[in-house]
């Protein structure tokens, strides 16, 4: 047992690690290049169970917990991040609104299917006028005749167009709060739904095997029953999905900061300059032990901030510090990973340069760092 | 159909791996255990099977106590429950008291089919699958790469080198499997929770009605002598083409009994 990690948190450790190591690693750079969905892969992935890890087994799930999800996604990270942010939007902004907020009718509906891994969900929040400022939504939902209408756009939304993407539930103004602010709230609409499109897929920087897609709603009609968790509640609900997003993606970054230490050890200790291998030189060395540091540090606080959620106590300043600081991470090994493999870390086939075009999204994605120390600043109660 | 699966504990193959200077058997120590690489599609196969057919899996592991760790891998994958074959007196036997042995264990359980695979990826005799068949008087189907059970009657493909044998007995019967045979599947989290609250129950040789002075490194029938480690790969030959690179080629390949 490592950092007090239970047998079976352990075990499912070590079988994620295994997995990445022989079946991921050795052909995710092929689909990298080619920019394509890894099918066979995320078909893989859900025979394992992974997509259905923190839900309960009466809907198909594992019956784990988040923590259990997060050791995954690190482990799927050191590989490669594009099947790790498959498997984090499928389960915490796929699965998860449907499971925390929906109707039993919904959870029985889908959520088998997005336990599975044969069905993603995707989760559309973000518009082309707005990120981190979810409440600009201009995404609307209208209710009439046990019907709502959708009109808008959605942008940069993962998993939103494979050939398996069976739902997204989007964010939309349902109306006007007695205090003069919008009513926002959460529709289901099923994929395939007339008035649903997908629109551009979007040629990244990196995780280039992973689906981002935008999606434009014209008149699109689903019932009145879609709605998922209260009318009026949907940002409130939202905020809740992104501060647990915010510890899965630390877990994902931090996978990406030991997989830059993994790569440089192995390198250093094989590549000769100047009659030696180039670990051996303090200039490595030390370059590599900082690496480490930073992806043990980074660790502790996403495994913190999931203890404190698992325990039902407070952790939003607890996942925003381990967000920001493991992007950091990843951020600063990514390019000190390259630095240790030379010309071969500009090279797209070698993982470094992998996990260098995969990095800064990192520092940007489910809130950027900025918004990570508004939220510190916030909990420290410091002026609003 | 209720199926036995040999789950043998080997030092892992990615380590390195000893012998022990004293005895000349092998340093449990000296690298991490993992389930025996064909072990792992014998399970497999096995776990299929229960799906078609029904019944229980169990896995029987003989081996010092650290090889709980493996059959706890073996039930994560889906068996039923486990047999651990464990005692110092067990120490050091070759294949064929191995054999023996489990064929002692296997006369404690209520089977129809023995699973396991056909070789160990450390002593590599590939011979228990056979001596094991020996001793329990059971039909033996080796190196099987495709199986199928139809009532009483089970049917294999042998692998071979110009393509395979299909071999038929009556269960019980004992199969050993090669690795085209499936593709082992990966421990579910489920399934990990759920493997340490299944019965994993110790035998000991006298438990099995095994008859210590015919086990053990002292009663062995072969012996390790001596163990040296593989010597350092030869640099290659490089053939430079000067327009007979094809004609240097076939001739070295030729000198080395390639062709």
């Amino acid at each position: 047992m490592t950092h007090g990690l239970s047998a079976e948190h352990e075990e499912l450790r070590r079988t994620v690690e295994e997995f990445a190591r022989t079946e991921v690693a050795p052909v995710i750079g092929d689909y990298y290049e080619r920019g394509a969905f890894p099918y066979p892969i995320v078909a893989k992935m859900g025979r394992m169970g992974l997509f259905g890890l923190p839900f309960p087994e009466e809907y198909g799930g594992m019956g784990g917990d988040y923590f259990a999800l997060c050791l995954a996604l690190e482990e799927l990270a050191r590989a490669d991040s594009s099947v790790a942010i498959t498997l984090e939007a499928g389960v915490s902004l796929g699965a998860m609104p449907i499971h925390r907020f929906g109707s039993e009718e919904q959870k029985s509906t889908w959520l088998p299917r997005l336990c599975s891994g044969e069905a993603l969900g995707a989760f559309g929040l973000t518009e082309p006028g707005g990120g981190s400022d979810a409440g600009a939504t201009r995404t609307t939902a209208d209710l009439a005749e046990g019907r709502w209408t959708v009109n808008g756009t959605k942008c940069f939304i993962t998993n939103s167009g494979t050939d398996i993407t069976a739902l997204v539930t989007v964010t939309a103004v349902t109306g006007t709060r007695p205090d003069g602010r919008p009513e926002i709230s959460a529709i289901l609409i099923p994929s395939g739904t007339p008035g649903m499109a997908v629109g551009q897929h979007y040629s990244k920087v990196g995780w280039n095997a992973s689906d981002t897609n935008e999606l434009v709603f014209t008149d699109c009609r689903v019932p009145a029953g879609n709605l998922v968790g209260e009318r009026g509640r949907g940002y409130a609900q939202f905020l809740r999905i992104l501060d647990e997003g915010r510890i899965a993606i630390a877990a994902l970054a931090v996978g990406l900061a030991q997989g830059c230490v993994d790569e440089s050890v192995r390198y250093a200790g094989q590549r000769e300059a100047f009659g030696h291998s180039i670990g051996r030189y303090q200039a490595i060395q030390f370059a590599i032990a900082d690496m480490e540091a930073r992806a043990h540090t980074a660790r502790l606080a996403y495994y913190d901030a999931a203890a404190r959620m698992l325990a039902g106590e407070p952790f939003k300043k607890e996942a925003a510090i381990a967000k920001l600081v493991a992007s950091n991470a990843a951020m600063d090994n990514a390019r000190a990973a390259t630095q240790v493999f030379g010309g071969y870390g500009f090279m797209n086939e070698t993982p470094v340069g992998r996990f260098y075009r995969d990095a800064k999204i990192l520092e940007i994605g489910e809130g950027t760092s900025e918004i990570q120390r508004m939220l510190i600043a916030r909990e420290l109660g410091l002026p609003a | 159909m209720n199926i036995v699966v040999l789950v043998k504990q080997v030092p892992d193959t990615a380590t390195e791996r000893k012998l022990s200077s004293d005895d000349n058997t092998l340093d449990r120590a000296a690298s991490d255990g993992v389930i025996n690489e064909l072990d792992e599609y014998a399970i497999e196969e096995a776990l299929l099977l229960k799906e078609k057919h029904g019944g229980e899996v169990t896995i029987l592991t003989m081996g010092p106590d650290q090889a709980t760790d493996s059959i706890r891998k073996a039930l994560s994958m889906g068996a039923d429950k486990a047999v651990h074959l464990v005692d110092d007196a067990l120490h050091g036997s070759d294949a064929l008291q191995t054999a023996y042995a489990l064929s002692k264990a296997l006369g404690t359980l209520e089977f129809d089919l023995v699973v396991l695979g056909s070789e160990s990826t450390d002593a590599r005799t590939g011979i228990v699958g056979a001596a094991l068949a020996e001793y329990l008087g059971l039909p033996q189907l080796t190196l099987a790469g495709k199986v199928d059970v139809d009532g009483q009657a089970i049917r294999i493909q042998r692998a071979t080198d110009y393509g395979h044998d299909v071999v038929e007995a009556q269960l019980p019967a004992v199969v050993s499997v090669v690795e085209k045979i499936n593709e082992p599947r990966y421990p579910s989290f489920k399934l990990i929770m759920q493997a340490k609250k299944k019965p994993v129950a110790k035998l000991s040789a006298a438990d099995a009605g095994i008859d210590t002075a015919l086990v053990g490194l002292g009663n062995a029938a072969t012996e390790t002598v001596d163990f040296a480690p593989a010597p350092p790969r030869a640099a290659g030959t490089v053939i430079k083409d000067e327009g007979d690179g094809g004609v240097k080629a076939a001739d070295f390949l030729a000198e080395k009994k390639f062709v």
